[in-house]
C-alpha cells in the first residue's frame, strides 16, 4: 500500500550506502591483509591499490549515511523514526547535530567517521605501515557498519538501522486513531501522516552546548586509540617488533589530548546541566571513558621509554592494546544495559547485546593470541634500569596508573558479573584509594623530569632539585596551612591524605614549571611533556581543593522550616523552599525568588533568582531552568545555572517545584478587549489599563529582530486602598505568539495579553486561590574550580606540543 | 629477582587488597524484613510507594522531610523518612531503590532514593507514543498555540 506525504527517497539511498560501506569495509580489510601477506611487491602494490579504492569508497558512504540522516532530520521527515524519536519541529539548529549522538545508531555513525578521516590520514601518512594497520581500521569499519546495518539473517537482526520508518518501527501500532476503522488490526490509514505533526524530540537534558561538542570530541578520542593498537598489531604481524613506535608515538599523544579533553568536556557538560552538584560521579559512563584514557597514559611513557632506553616495549604493546580493548569493553558495557541497576544514565538496551560481545572479543582475542605467541619474541634488555634513570620511576609511574585504571574498571563492572549492591558511599569508595594513586603520581611527575635516562649522577639531580623542592615545600604549607582545606566527613586519616595530595600536586606543578628553564632553558617547542605535567598537577589541585572545599548554601535555616519533624536529630537540610517575593538568608546572601517566565516553544521554565549579599555589594541574577512534564516525561528535569567568578562558582539548582496537580489552577482567564485608559473589575478591585507599548526589541532569549512585544502597564486598585502595578508581555514570533502574565501575589491575580492591534488589547485576568509560588533549591559553592578547567586546557597544549615536535623528528629523521 | 618486579607484585598485591576490602564494603539488596533485621546496616531496600497510606511533604513547610509508607513484594511495609525534597517522578515511578538504614525509632532513615521504571527505553517509547496518539487525537493544534 501507499501512503500519501511520505518521502522515501532518502532512506532508500541511506539503504543502499549502509550496504556499499558493508561490503566495501570488507573488500578493503581483506585486500589490505593480502598486501601485508604477499611476498611479491607486484602483489602489494595491487592489493593496496584495491584495498585504497574500496576505503575510499567505504568513506564516501559513511559520509553520505551521515548526510541523508542530517537531511531526514534537517527537514523535519518524521515519517523516519529517527528524526521522530530524536528530533521536534522546535529543536534549534544548533542542536541537530546532538540528535546524531542521542540514538545508538548516529553515535556509531559518528565514531565510523572519525575512523574513516583518520583512515583517510594514514593512507596519506603511514608509506610501509599502510597495509597492516589499516587492515585492523578496516575491519573495524566492517565491524561498526554491522551495527547501523538493520539487515536479518534467518531470523537473527544485525544492527540497528537509522533509516527505519516510523511505521515500521512498532511505535504506532497501539495507536487506534492512527490506523483504519479505529482498529490496531487493520493496516495504518494511508494518510497517517497527517497526523504525525511533530517529533518527540531531544532529551531536555542534551540540549546544552556542551553536548554539541563533547560527544564528537570524545568519539574522536576513542576513534584514535585504535591508531596505536594498529600499529601495535602491525608490529607483532609483521615482527618487525619496534619500528612501528616512531610513528605511533603522535598518535597516541594525539588520541591522548583528544580522548582527555573529550572525557572532560563531559565533565564541564555534567557540572552545566545535571543536578548532582559536581562534574565527575564516578558512574559507570564516566569510569568507562577514563579507564582507556588512563592506560593510553601509561603506553605514552613505555613509549618514551622504549625510544630512549629500549626498555618496556613489551609493556608498551600491552598497555596500547588494552587501551583499545577497553574503549570496546566501555561500548559493551555501557550500552549493553547490564549496568542498569547501578548508573545513574539511561542505558537502552536494543537488543544488540550478542553483536556488542562479538565487536568486543573479535578485536580482544585475536590480539591477544598475537601477543602471547610473539611475546618471546618481542626484544628486551636483561640489564636491570638504574634507580637513578628516568625511565625506572617513569615506568612505575605507568604501572601505578595502569593499575589504577584496573581497579576503577573492575569497581565498575563488578555489579554488572555477581549479584552486590555498591557500597553505601560510591564515591568515596574510588576517592580513599585515587587519592593515593594522586600522591604517586603527583611526585613522580615532579622529580623524573630532573633525572636522565639510563643513568643520573647524585650531583646534578640535588643540585637541579634543590629550589623547586624548597619553593614548593613552602608554597604547599601556606595552602595547607591557610587554605582552611576541613573536610570531615570521611575523618583525619582522610583528611590528611588530601592535605598530602595537595601538596604533592602543588610539587608537581613548581617542578615541572621550574623544569622548563632549568632543564630545558625555556625552549617551549622541546617542552611539551613538562607543560603538559603542569597542567595535571592543576588537574590534581582543582579537583582537590574543588572537591574538599564545597561548601552547600542552602541550608535550611529559614524562617519557614522550624520543624524537621520526627527525626529532627538530622543535620538541617541541604534544600530551602523560597516563596515568590521573599527573601531568604543563604549563607551571607538574601535570595530572592523574583519571577519566572517560559521558554517561547518548550514547556521550559526560568526561574529568576536575586543573589544579594549582606556584607558587601555583591549582587547578581541566577536564571536555573527546568523542563516540566516535557513530551510525556512527566516530572521536573533541571537545569542548573551558576555565576562565575575568579576563585569559585556559585551554583544552583531548582530540585522540586509545587506539585502541579494539587496546585492545579481550575480557575479560567476572563477576557475583555481594552484601550488605555480602560478599566475592568474583579472580585476586590479593579484594574486600569495605563499604557501599552509595542517595542521591537526586548531582552529575552529568542527574541529575534522581526518579533514583535507588547507591554500592557495595568495599575491593580485594590478596594482595601492599596495599588499594584503589572506588566504582562506578549510576544508575536513569525511562526509562534506566546503571552507571558504577570501576577499580583497579594490579589491572587493572573494577568495576560491575549492580543493587540491598533491600540486595542484583549486583556484576561484569572483570579485563583492557588496563586502562592514557590520553588525549592539547592545551592553550592565551588572554590577554584577553575584550577581545573584551566589545568585541562594546559594539558591539552602541552601534549600538542609533544605531538608536534615528535612529528617534526620522525620526519627529519627519514631525510 | 629485579627491583622492577618487586615493586609490580607490590603493587599489585596492593591492587588485589583494594578489590577484596572493596567487596567487603559491597552491600545487600534487601525486602523490608531482612533490612528490619540488621537496624543499622547500610542496604538497598527494594520496595514501592504504598498509596493507600498518608505521604507527608510540605515544601513550604519543610522542603527537607519526606515521610511515606514503603511496601515490598512480599506484602511487608515500613514507614519511610528522608530528608530531601520529594524525588520528581515519585508518584509515577513503579519502583523505588531505598538507599539507607533501618533504625532503632522503628522507621528506615533513607539517604537517597532512586525511581524506577521497568525499562527507561520501554518507558521513552510509551510516553512518545502517548504524544503520539494525543496528537492524533487534536490533529493540528499543537505547536502554534503556546
Amino acid at each position: 500500500m501507499d501512503y500519501y506525504g511520505e518521502h522515501l527517497l532518502p532512506g532508500q539511498l541511506g539503504q543502499f550506502f549502509i550496504i556499499l560501506s558493508l561490503v566495501a569495509s570488507l573488500v578493503a580489510t581483506f585486500a589490505y591483509f593480502k598486501a601485508t601477506q604477499s611476498e611479491f611487491d607486484a602483489d602489494k602494490g595491487y592489493w593496496k591499490k584495491l584495498a585504497r579504492y574500496a576505503f575510499i569508497t567505504e568513506a564516501v558512504s559513511v559520509f553520505a549515511i551521515f548526510s541523508i540522516l542530517f537531511y531526514i532530520i534537517y527537514n523535519h521527515l518524521f515519517e523516519y523514526k529517527y528524526a521522530w524519536q530524536h528530533s521536534s519541529l522546535s529543536l534549534e539548529f544548533k542542536y541537530m547535530l546532538s540528535c546524531f549522538w542521542e540514538g545508538q545508531e548516529g553515535s556509531f555513525l559518528l565514531w565510523s567517521i572519525w575512523h574513516c578521516i583518520l583512515g583517510l590520514v594514514l593512507i596519506k601518512t603511514a608509506k610501509t605501515w599502510e597495509a597492516p594497520v589499516m587492515t585492523v581500521v578496516s575491519f573495524a569499519q566492517f565491524c561498526l557498519a554491522t551495527m547501523i546495518a538493520g539487515i536479518y539473517i534467518f531470523n537473527w537482526k544485525m544492527g540497528s538501522n537509522p533509516f527505519i520508518l516510523l511505521r515500521d518501527s512498532g511505535v504506532l501500532d497501539g495507536a487506534p486513531a492512527l490506523h483504519m476503522n479505529f482498529d490496531v488490526n487493520q493496516p495504518l490509514k494511508q494518510d497517517y501522516m497527517l497526523s504525525i505533526k511533530d517529533g518527540n524530540d531531544l532529551n531536555p537534558l542534551l540540549q546544552n552546548y556542551w553536548m554539541v561538542i563533547h560527544p564528537p570530541v570524545l568519539f574522536l578520542g576513542f576513534a584514535a586509540t585504535i591508531v596505536p593498537f594498529a600499529f601495535a598489531i602491525a608490529g607483532l604481524w609483521t615482527k618487525k617488533f619496534g619500528e612501528w613506535t616512531k610513528p605511533a608515538l603522535p598518535w597516541s599523544l594525539f588520541a591522548t589530548a583528544i580522548l582527555g579533553v573529550g572525557i572532560m568536556m563531559g565533565a564541564a557538560w555534567a557540572y552545566e546541566s545535571l543536578t548532582f552538584g559536581g562534574y565527575w560521579a564516578w558512574d559507570p559512563v564516566e569510569n568507562a571513558s577514563l579507564v582507556p584514557w588512563l592506560i593510553l597514559v601509561s603506553g605514552v611513557h613505555t613509549l618514551l621509554i622504549y625510544k630512549h632506553s629500549g626498555h618496556s616495549l613489551r609493556s608498551t604493546y600491552l598497555f596500547l592494546i588494552l587501551s583499545f580493548i577497553f574503549v570496546l569493553y566501555s561500548t559493551f558495557l555501557t550500552r549493553s544495559g547490564i549496568l542498569g541497576e547501578t548508573s545513574v544514565h539511561a542505558f537502552t538496551d536494543l537488543g544488540m547485546n550478542f553483536q556488542l560481545t562479538a565487536f568486543l572479543l573479535i578485536f580482544t582475542l585475536p590480539a591477544f593470541v598475537l601477543f602471547i605467541k610473539r611475546y618471546k619474541a618481542i626484544p628486551a634488555i636483561r640489564k636491570e634500569e638504574n634507580t637513578s634513570s628516568r625511565e625506572f620511576w617513569m615506568f612505575i609511574g605507568a604501572l601505578v596508573f595502569f593499575l589504577s585504571a584496573l581497579l576503577i574498571i573492575g569497581k565498575t563492572s563488578l555489579p554488572a558479573f555477581i549479584k552486590v549492591a555498591p557500597p553505601e558511599d560510591m564515591e568515596f569508595s574510588y576517592n580513599q584509594i585515587q587519592v593515593f594513586v594522586a600522591i604517586i603520581v603527583a611526585v613522580l611527575t615532579g622529580f623524573s623530569q630532573y633525572l636522565k635516562y639510563k643513568e643520573t649522577s647524585r650531583g646534578f639531580f640535588r643540585e637541579k632539585m634543590l629550589w623547586p623542592a624548597i619553593i614548593s615545600v613552602v608554597a604547599a604549607s601556606l595552602v595547607v596551612g591557610f587554605g582552611h582545606i576541613n573536610y570531615q566527613k570521611h575523618g583525619p586519616m582522610f583528611l590528611g591524605a588530601i592535605w598530602l595530595a595537595t601538596a604533592c600536586s602543588i610539587y608537581a606543578v613548581i617542578a615541572n614549571a621550574a623544569y622548563i628553564w632549568l632543564g630545558l632553558k625555556g625552549k617551549l617547542n622541546l617542552s611539551g611533556g613538562s607543560i603538559a605535567h603542569v597542567g595535571f598537577g592543576l588537574v590534581l589541585l582543582g579537583i582537590l581543593l574543588s572537591s574538599s572545599k564545597k561548601e552547600i548554601l542552602s541550608h535550611n535555616t529559614s524562617g519557614i522550616a522550624i520543624d524537621f519533624g520526627p527525626g529532627s536529630d538530622q543535620k538541617p537540610g541541604e534544600n530551602l523552599t523560597l516563596v515568590k517575593g521573599v527573601p531568604m538568608k543563604m549563607g551571607k546572601f538574601d535570595v530572592t525568588y523574583l519571577k519566572d517566565s517560559a521558554h517561547p516553544k518548550k514547556q521550559q521554565w526560568y526561574y529568576k533568582v536575586h543573589f544579594k549579599s549582606r556584607t558587601d555589594s555583591e549582587e547578581f541574577t541566577l536564571w536555573p531552568n527546568a523542563f516540566v512534564n516535557y513530551k510525556g516525561n512527566e516530572g521536573l528535569m533541571a537545569n542548573p545555572d551558576s555565576r562565575h567568578y575568579f576563585d569559585h562558582d556559585v551554583f544552583t539548582y531548582i530540585s522540586a517545584l509545587p506539585n502541579p496537580e494539587k496546585n492545579k489552577d481550575t480557575a479560567t482567564f476572563r477576557n475583555k478587549p481594552m484601550k488605555e485608559g480602560d478599566s475592568l473589575f474583579y472580585s476586590r478591585g479593579y484594574v486600569i489599563l495605563e499604557k501599552l507599548v509595542s517595542k521591537d526589541n526586548i531582552p529575552f532569549e529568542g527574541f529575534k529582530p522581526g518579533d514583535k512585544a507588547t507591554v500592557a502597564t495595568l495599575k491593580i486598585h485594590s478596594f482595601n486602598n492599596t495599588s499594584y502595578t503589572a506588566e504582562p508581555l506578549l510576544i508575536e514570533k513569525q511562526d509562534a505568539r506566546f503571552s507571558q502574565p504577570d501576577t499580583v501575589m497579594s490579589e491572587s491575580i493572573i494577568l495576560q495579553v491575549n492580543n493587540a492591534e491598533a491600540g486595542i488589547a484583549n486583556i484576561g485576568i484569572k483570579e485563583s486561590g492557588t496563586v502562592l509560588e514557590y520553588v525549592t533549591l539547592k545551592a553550592y559553592k565551588f572554590p577554584f574550580i577553575n584550577i581545573l578547567w584551566a589545568g585541562i586546557i594546559i594539558t591539552a597544549i602541552g601534549i600538542f606540543i609533544s605531538m608536534i615536535r615528535r612529528i617534526q623528528l620522525n620526519r627529519s629523521s627519514k631525510e | 629477582m629485579k627491583k622492577i618486579h618487586i615493586i609490580l607484585l607490590v603493587l599489585i598485591a596492593g591492587a588485589i587488597a583494594v578489590l577484596i576490602s572493596f567487596l567487603q564494603t559491597t552491600t545487600t539488596y534487601d525486602t523490608v524484613q531482612t533490612a528490619m533485621e540488621k537496624p543499622g546496616k547500610f542496604v538497598h531496600l527494594m520496595a514501592r510507594w504504598d498509596k493507600a497510606q498518608p505521604m507527608e511533604y510540605d515544601a513550604l513547610k519543610n522542603p527537607n522531610y519526606l515521610s511515606f509508607t514503603a511496601v515490598d513484594t512480599l506484602g511487608k511495609s515500613v514507614k519511610v523518612v528522608y530528608h530531601n525534597p520529594k524525588p520528581e517522578n515519585f508518584e509515577i515511578s513503579e519502583r523505588l531503590v531505598l538507599k539507607g538504614k533501618y533504625t532503632a525509632e522503628g522507621y528506615f532513615d533513607c539517604s537517597s532514593i532512586q525511581t524506577k521504571c521497568p525499562s527507561k527505553y520501554k518507558d521513552d517509547m510509551k510516553a512518545a507514543q502517548k504524544n503520539a496518539q494525543h496528537n492524533a487525537a487534536t490533529g493540528s493544534a499543537n505547536t502554534e498555540t503556546k
